[in-house]
């Protein structure tokens, strides 16, 4: 049976949909049959991360109102064979999304994928709600910083209340804490809060955490996964995120950022 | 060299932040369970002391103060003067 999980935070702007689609990526690189669906009604963006938002015919709205068989809205990746993408209406608005349309989408999904993994819109409303509901397994994406911790906590506290599961009083969904932006050099200097501080609060196991790096804007200005950019750190804590997922035992390691080249560390030498 | 020395012991911004959200975050954790409260015990104890005295609704202050080991709750409520109650009572 597939694992649903959602990737969420509340806060916007801390990575959500990047770490989506590496994680979605990261799972078919291993061999996992993936699909990875957007949430954000009226705000679409997976399909621009992934590099498919030529070739959205229909999408996610327009299966849920009968509109679109779902096979006809899943896109293939064109580089990973097991991944699959369903993108969501740009021009709907979040009360497109239903309840029974979410789960019937899910189910046949499930039927054909290990992992579905839903990214989750910024804010606790409709849309953010939906994309929970289902939810096996939360990624819960945290900056070091004091809203978005808040915000991760609060969100935890949905979890545990509103979801399919904790109404029918059933195992709760297992979290994860996703550490994104995390910058070790601020930590070392104390402008930064450090992972233990973060984990002490919240209180839920670690999944990973990914170094601040210029290669993940890289990967998204090219519509390229960060996990399948052999050159980041950043894709590699999340291949490292990936593997604690699917239930390898990892020691925790903060990877360190990249290094300047030569030339940066002259420039800012002579600055 | 003795810049070390001399440096005050101040807590990092990273602290701070630590303990502002330790505070903050006991505290919302217990309010998600409850209703927010403050409006109906405003109501209440507003209620109660009409009953012996007279109040004006405006003259009322509610202050919350969330600590780490107390929280205190601080009710300020003016009472009419003895002037005030003698001019209203002549009118």
């Amino acid at each position: 049976m597939a694992k649903i999980i959602v990737v969420t935070s509340g806060k916007g702007g801390v990575g959500k949909t990047t770490s989506t689609a590496a994680i979605g990526a990261g799972l078919a690189l291993r061999g996992h049959k993936t699909v990875v669906i957007d949430f954000d009604v009226g705000l679409r963006n997976l399909d621009m991360i992934m590099g498919c938002e030529r070739r959205v015919v229909f999408d996610f709205i327009n299966v849920i109102q009968g509109d679109a068989k779902l096979k006809q809205a899943l896109i293939k990746d064109r580089r990973l064979d097991n991944l699959s993408i369903l993108p969501t209406s740009q021009t709907r608005d979040k009360d497109a999304l239903t309840r029974d349309g979410v789960e019937q989408v899910l189910t046949e999904l499930r039927e054909e994928f290990d992992y579905v993994i839903c990214d989750s819109p910024a804010g606790i409303e409709r849309g953010a709600h939906l994309a929970m509901y289902f939810a096996d397994e939360a990624v819960v994406v945290t900056n070091p910083e004091v809203s978005s911790v808040r915000d991760s906590d609060r969100v935890l506290g949905l979890l545990s209340s509103k979801t399919y599961r904790a109404e029918k009083g059933e195992a709760a969904v297992k979290p994860h804490l996703l550490l994104t932006r995390y910058d070790p050099q601020r930590v070392s200097r104390g402008e930064m809060m450090k992972v233990e501080d973060i984990l002490e609060i919240l209180a839920i196991p670690l999944l990973g955490i990914i170094p601040e790096s210029p290669t993940v804007l890289r990967a998204s200005n090219v519509g390229t996964p960060v996990v399948l950019d052999p050159k980041s750190i950043a894709g590699k804590a999340y291949e490292d995120a990936v593997s604690r997922l699917i239930g390898e035992q990892l020691e925790t390691r903060v990877r360190p950022m990249e290094r300047p080249g030569l030339f940066q560390r002259l420039l800012r030498r002579t600055a | 060299m003795f810049g070390f020395f001399r440096r005050p012991r101040r807590a990092t911004s990273a602290q701070t932040a630590k303990e502002r959200l330790q505070i903050l975050l006991a505290h919302e954790r217990i309010d998600r369970s409850s209703p927010d409260y403050l409006p109906l015990l405003q109501r209440d104890i507003l209620d109660v002391i009409k009953r012996y005295v007279r109040v004006d609704g405006d003259r009322v202050d509610i202050k919350l103060e969330r600590g780490n080991e107390i929280s205190t709750l601080e009710i300020n409520i003016e009472l009419p003067g003895a002037r005030t109650l003698h001019a209203s009572s002549a009118a």
